[in-house]
């Protein structure tokens, strides 16, 4: 099938999106020895930095299997800065599980593979204009996680690995029977075979499709693919698979994973909306972002596990996106955009700076991590900045994003607003009541200075900090045009 | 297309579905596997029915690879698991096979209102097979549902798969990618699982999900 793959390609840029992690993967399988597969990783990730970056100026014409447009270079752009920088905070992550023993080398060879070949398949989900070919890519970056949520092998990361495993393959399979609909209400219209699965042709179509089978199609859909975006009641999976992997799969998870999913959710819902005899896709989007974030809201005050703190406040956020797409227009489709865009940024590194206080202070338990910015000041003041960002505080990004889902719902529907604000009060209560405990006070436990990657986090939290303040006129023009474009 | 072709095509994917509701109630370990092993013999007789009826010889590899993976060597090898774990013990089954088995006939009703009131323009061959596929995978969500034990969980799973290739041999003239990926997928998630259940033995003398529940500092 790959050969087939290459031969569609138009154009070199997203050859190389594709080749470099995947051509990486399989080397690093190979490859012996810590301090070059490390910095090998971080180059694979690079480059296909550079490629992805290289798609803003020149664009590709669709192809067969592959296509470019507004929509997902946002999330291939996205996708491999977070992938590029992850894999910078991974080395010096990864360099300590190796001293203490947690990997050995022939797992840290398997851990290397498995982050290029995720992502390859998240590349692949994003690019692909065929929605047989997103199905698989997003099959195949579901196992490479499971694998290495499980790569410790304790008896907490083999439970999770399979409960991830269990209910993540549930929520592909009904994405595959929806899937599989969409190409039997595309068919009479289109013509059987390969065309009627091409997402170009789908969405030009779309208006003569039969409404009956496409709306059956979108349920399916969105609750396999939602189960991915970790949606509440569909969320079972998040909390242990985030908090049981190494760090940086946290990372990767919330802030690259869940948005593959979300894209896909995306498309589908774009192929509805373009059938006017097909239900509205919006109610079934609000209603369960609005639960996720209400329920993780409330979820966040239970815990004692810090990095299981962080995954009920992914859940709350990608709830609050699929909120904002859900209610739709310009003005909502852009907020959920940013917010999309600052939560990948701010989760993954809240996610760097939590891998290293739990390397140094040998826990995930909150009630054995007192005191941080007294005896790690970088690593202390980074969480509190990190917390204030994602709780939605000025002058930082999210705040921005909140506040433009937040006024937008007002504006249309204020009854809406009203469970919406209350969530995230809610949510930010139950953060900074967290933070107080772990962040300040007399410190306990490991005072050990802590060798950390800063580069990745200060990169992340500055370029929230600057969409806070000031958001570049091009960008806002192009999240514009992909904000009418979901419609 | 001739009233024959389409009632042989009805009464295997039908079959498929009486398969599912026998997986239900399989309370030992050996029975379930036997009785999966028919499950994707009769996969791949629908599929290769399909093939026959749709001209499309591509197809048979679907037809051949179910009968070989799933129907052959997928079975011989949870066997051996099953042998090498000493777990060939009755499977405890929640709720009882009663209401399991009411439940199942609800799911396979509610599956035939939906799928052919949605699809009432569709062509009948596909409109009724997508309803059997549709209730295929329904089952096997009960089915993973109902079981606590690792080993039938994936016998739940791989049923719902086989729902699924059935949908997709279904759909007429749905490229060849969707079914190779499918039967890949399936074979990937078997080496999943084949390295889960050896690890999970590795650590621990039962490959129950229940016993390696545990509770976490926050589980009250």
């Amino acid at each position: 099938m790959s050969g087939a793959l290459l031969n569609q390609l138009p154009f070199e840029p997203v050859t190389a999106i594709l080749v470099i992690p995947a051509a990486s993967a399989l080397v690093l399988a190979v490859l012996p020895g810590y301090r070059l597969t490390a910095r090998l990783n971080v180059l694979a990730a690079f480059l296909t930095f550079l490629a992805a970056l290289s798609l803003l100026v020149e664009r590709p014409a669709p192809g067969g299997y592959l296509f470019v447009d507004d929509l997902n270079i946002v999330f291939v752009v996205l996708g491999t800065f977070v992938g590029f920088t992850t894999s910078a905070f991974s080395a010096s992550y990864i360099a300590h599980e190796l001293e203490i023993g947690r990997l050995t080398p022939a797992y840290l060879r398997f851990y290397h593979a498995m982050y290029q070949a995720l992502m390859f398949s998240m590349n692949l989900g994003l690019l692909a204009n065929n929605i047989g070919l997103m199905w698989v890519a997003i099959e195949l970056a579901t196992l490479t996680t499971v694998l290495m949520v499980g790569i410790y092998r304790t008896h907490e990361a083999l439970e999770a690995a399979w409960k991830y495993f269990i209910l993540g393959s549930v929520g592909i399979a009904l994405a595959l029977f929806g899937t599989i609909l969409v190409y039997m209400a595309a068919r009479p219209v289109i013509g059987e075979g390969h065309d009627a699965m091409v997402w170009t042709s789908l969405i030009d179509k779309a208006k003569d499709f039969s409404p009956d089978m496409l709306n059956l199609a979108f349920v399916f859909l969105m609750l396999g693919y939602g189960t991915k975006v970790g949606l509440a009641p569909l969320h079972a999976w998040l909390p242990d698979a985030h908090a049981e992997g190494p760090t940086p799969i946290s990372a990767v998870l919330s802030g690259l994973l869940l948005n593959v999913a979300l894209y896909a959710v995306l498309r589908f819902k774009m192929l509805l909306a373009a059938n006017p005899a097909a239900i509205a896709p919006g109610p079934l989007m609000v209603s369960l972002g609005l639960v996720s974030l209400i329920f993780a809201g409330f979820m966040l005050y239970r815990r004692r596990d810090i990095k299981r703190l962080f995954a009920y406040s992914s859940i709350e956020h990608m709830g609050l996106i699929t909120f904002a797409f859900g209610m739709g227009g310009p003005l909502a489709n852009f907020a959920g955009l940013l917010h999309m865009t600052m939560h990948s940024l701010t989760k993954s590194a809240i996610f760097f700076t939590v891998g290293h206080i739990s390397q140094v202070k040998g826990t995930q338990k909150m009630s054995e991590i007192r005191g941080l910015t007294v005896s790690h000041p970088l690593l202390g003041w980074g969480l509190v900045l990190g917390v204030v960002a994602i709780a939605g505080l000025p002058p930082l990004g999210i705040f921005m994003s909140e506040f433009l889902i937040v006024s937008s719902t007002f504006a249309r529907q204020p009854l809406l607003a009203l469970p919406l604000v209350f969530g995230l009060l809610i949510a930010l209560g139950a953060l900074f009541l967290r933070l107080n405990d772990v962040a300040f006070g007399k410190p306990t436990g490991s005072t050990a200075p802590v060798k950390a990657s800063r580069l990745p986090f200060v990169a992340h939290l500055s370029l929230v900090l600057a969409a806070g303040i000031y958001l570049p006129g091009p960008l806002v023009t192009w999240f514009q045009n992909v904000a009418r474009l979901l419609g | 297309m001739d009233r024959t072709a389409i009632d042989v095509a009805h009464m295997l994917a039908g079959g498929m579905v009486l398969v599912s509701f026998m997986l239900l109630y399989q309370d030992r370990m050996f029975g379930l596997l036997n009785v999966f092993a028919l499950h994707a013999f009769v996969l791949s007789l629908s599929v290769a029915w399909q093939a026959y009826i749709q001209n499309a010889p591509h197809l048979f590899i679907t037809a051949f690879i179910a009968l070989v993976l799933k129907a052959i060597i997928i079975p011989v090898a949870l066997h051996r698991v099953v042998v090498r774990l000493g777990i060939h013990r009755t499977i405890e089954i929640i709720g009882g096979i009663g209401p399991t088995m009411l439940f199942g006939i609800g799911l396979v009703a509610l599956s035939m209102v939906v799928m052919l009131r949605a699809t009432a323009t569709a062509d009948p061959l596909a409109r009724e097979d997508l309803a059997f596929a549709l209730s295929v995978v329904l089952l096997g969500l009960l089915m993973m549902v109902t079981r606590r034990n690792a080993v039938s969980q994936i016998v739940g799973f791989m049923s719902l798969e086989n729902g699924l290739i059935l949908a997709a041999t279904g759909a007429k003239g749905m490229p060849l990618v969707v079914e190779i990926s499918v039967a890949f997928s399936v074979l990937v998630a078997f080496i999943v699982i084949g390295v889960f259940l050896f690890r999970i033995r590795e650590r621990f003398d039962t490959v129950d999900v229940e016993a390696i529940d545990e509770a976490r500092g926050e589980r009250l």
